[in-house]
């Protein structure tokens, strides 16, 4: 093959000859990938979470340099970090709050795809890839947290090992593959950190990858929801695009060191975030034969740990009333023979599962699908408008209802429970699924404002 | 079927499928395929417990005469905390009184089997003294107590325990209350009693 010419000169036009490839992906994903030009606020976080995950990959590193993976001893040698280790309680505090941050940062890039609709066709595969990077992050996290050993890592990894063993017929046999031993010990820390330092990240970082590839394949979309590759220039340039690099690298620099003020605020006078950061219990070493007295899972686990306590015999009654309410709604709106007789025969199924296996079952269930539900989003947004904008002003509000059961649900999760609070996260519970099941009657009703043909955009 | 290739000048030529040559491909693949398969086997099976991992959880020995009337001691067997509670009259008459509050009185539910010896009222061999596991049948937290009538909240006017993760209430026999997220009674592991005062914990072999 005749040697690539290349238009640059120097070190660059060495390189570039025999390796183009580098210049044309730069090209590609950065000083030639058109961005639309009307980016908001909500759209700073995706840049920051990279920022984040390489953040947490470089703590990371050096805080293995000097963690010791065994049941006798990883608890001294976090305590080794921070005491004795020069600079150790910083590398540690940025990976902590890194964790959580990383949390905040992706719950709120997660509610700029709800209100604009950023997950709807053809961006469903970018939407999927993200909601397996949420699920490996939250796997990381929970393998992440039992590594020191304390009180909340040995219990939050028995309750959550456990919630396997509800599964009926494998379940107690899967919980034990999981522990690798029959209570969480050694061979489960042990195991538990491989899958944090090395699996885990490895595919997350593949993830990400996916993700920027599927986006930059078709195009972001932006806070109006419409398509800026409908109108191009004579070179085929989007009109409403304007190149990531340098434009948005600037802006996403920009509010990232807004960004880092909190952040560091956080890393340097309040590591433990009130205890919802670093909990408490967690400074005491794990003891195998007292457990603490409150037992919770870190605040971005807590929504759906809700649901999983909120799930009680009373409650398989709502449930069943429920499931069979919507089942008769999907039989009234689909005609298709073959369909109707499944779901009449699904239904029928399900509830008698309800009062036949442990409501401890379905509890474990339903925080699944409560995870597992935002994969289908884009299959039951069925709105004629993508952004928040067009759509009648009710759908906002019936978001931002959904989001403060959500936020509810998170606080309820961290407090023990008690009769009151546990009626109210029921009652939350039905009101999160609701928002789902029934999305795909109450976002085609309404009035729809028109949607424009170009993005509205102001010049500052 | 047929499958385009280039000349050597760049023209696209149509060629039939060498159908000898793909069936080769097919059964080269399968067998490929296979040998990974069976190479994971070694790589899944690593996370089954370890010989050491079995080999450990021998029975282990406690002596009683230590434990005052309405007091508790917490054994450790195969890494989890193993109860021994010297009830009161006292508290051996509100376990009676709870029959009807609680969802397995006869503790006949088989998750969890209880050994032939303890399944009656008090679900133990000598009348005052319970041995249970400390261990949830929810999710496996350790619940706390004994309490007394009126002292938590959760427990209200009844006596026994109470786990702090999802509020599953036990009475002093272990029993479960009817309507809490802990389907079972907790767990009476395999015991006998060596003799008067030292209980064994692991084995209840007649031998």
């Amino acid at each position: 093959m005749a040697e690539h010419k290349s238009q640059y000169t120097g070190l660059l036009g060495w390189v570039d000859a025999r390796m183009p490839t580098l210049m044309s992906e730069f090209k590609k994903h950065a000083s030639e990938y058109y961005a639309p030009k009307n980016f908001n606020f909500w759209y700073i976080f995706g840049g920051i979470a990279i920022v984040i995950l390489v953040l947490q990959i470089l703590t990371g590193i050096f805080l293995t340099m000097h963690y010791k993976p065994d049941a006798n001893l990883a608890f001294a040698s976090v305590e080794y970090i921070m005491r004795d280790v020069t600079g150790g309680w910083f590398i540690r505090y940025l990976h902590s709050t890194g964790a959580s941050f990383f949390f905040i940062v992706v719950y709120l890039h997660m509610f700029r795809a709800l209100l604009y609709g950023s997950y709807r066709r053809p961006r469903e595969l970018i939407w999927i890839f993200g909601c397996l990077i949420f699920l490996m992050l939250m796997a990381e996290a929970f393998f992440g947290y039992l590594l020191p050993w304390g009180q909340m890592s040995y219990w939050g990894a028995q309750v959550i090992v456990n919630l396997f063993g509800a599964i009926p017929l494998i379940g107690p046999e899967l919980a034990l593959f999981i522990r690798g031993d029959y209570v969480v010990g050694d061979a489960t820390l042990s195991r538990f950190f491989a899958f944090h330092v090395i699996a885990i990240p490895l595919v997350l970082l593949g993830l990400v990858v996916a993700h920027i590839i599927a986006l930059h394949d078709v195009g972001s979309n932006n806070p109006d929801g419409i398509e800026i590759k409908a109108h191009k220039d004579a070179q085929g340039r989007p009109l409403d695009g304007v190149p990531f690099h340098p434009y948005y690298t600037v802006h996403d620099l920009y509010w990232l060191s807004i960004f880092l003020i909190p952040f560091f605020a956080v890393v340097f006078f309040f590591p433990e975030m009130g205890g919802y950061f670093l909990e408490w219990n967690n400074f005491i070493p794990a003891d195998s034969l007292q457990g603490p007295t409150h037992i919770a899972p870190l605040w971005y686990f807590t929504p759906y740990y809700s649901i999983l306590r909120a799930t009680t015999e009373q409650f398989m009654i709502v449930l069943a009333v429920g499931t069979i309410g919507m089942s008769a709604l999907l039989l009234l709106t689909i005609s298709n023979s073959i369909a109707r007789g499944a779901i009449a025969v699904g239904t029928i199924v399900v509830l008698l599962g309800y009062f036949t296996l442990d409501p401890k079952f379905w509890g474990v269930v339903l925080m699944g699908v409560s995870v597992m539900i935002f994969f289908a989003m884009p299959w039951l947004d069925h709105s004629p408008a993508r952004s928040m904008r067009y759509r009648p002003v009710w759908h906002f509000w019936l978001l931002i209802g959904w989001v403060v059961a959500f936020l509810i649900l998170g606080y309820l999760g961290t407090q023990p429970p008690t009769p009151a609070a546990t009626l109210m996260a029921q009652a939350l519970t039905l009101l999160y699924f609701a928002f789902f099941a029934l999305m795909p009657w109450w976002s085609r009703m309404g009035s729809f404002k028109p949607v424009p043909d170009r993005i509205t955009f102001a010049p500052h | 079927m047929s499958t385009t290739t280039v000349t050597e000048s760049g023209e696209p030529v149509q060629k039939p499928i060498n159908k000898e040559r793909r069936a080769t491909i097919v059964v080269a693949a399968a067998f490929g395929g296979a040998g990974v398969v069976a190479a994971a086997v070694p790589f899944v099976t690593s996370f089954l417990p370890s010989e050491r991992a079995k080999a450990a959880g021998a029975p282990v020995e406690a002596d009683i005469s230590g434990i005052a009337a309405g007091e508790m001691l917490t054994v450790e067997w195969r890494g989890r905390p193993v109860w021994i509670l010297n009830r009161t009259p006292q508290m051996l008459q509100s376990i009676k009184k709870v029959d009807g509050e609680v969802a397995d009185p006869k503790s006949l539910r088989t998750a969890y089997p209880t050994p032939a010896y303890a399944r009656n009222e008090y679900r133990s061999i000598k009348r005052e003294y319970l041995v249970v596991e400390g261990i949830c049948t929810h999710l496996g937290c350790n619940p706390i107590g004994p309490f007394a009538a009126g002292v938590n909240v959760q427990m209200g006017s009844d006596q026994g325990f109470v786990c702090p993760c999802h509020g599953s209430t036990f009475d002093l026999a272990g029993r479960v209350f009817k309507n809490k997220p802990a389907p079972d009674n907790l767990p009476v592991p395999p015991h006998k009693y060596l003799s008067d005062n030292l209980v064994l914990i692991g084995d209840d072999s007649k031998a």
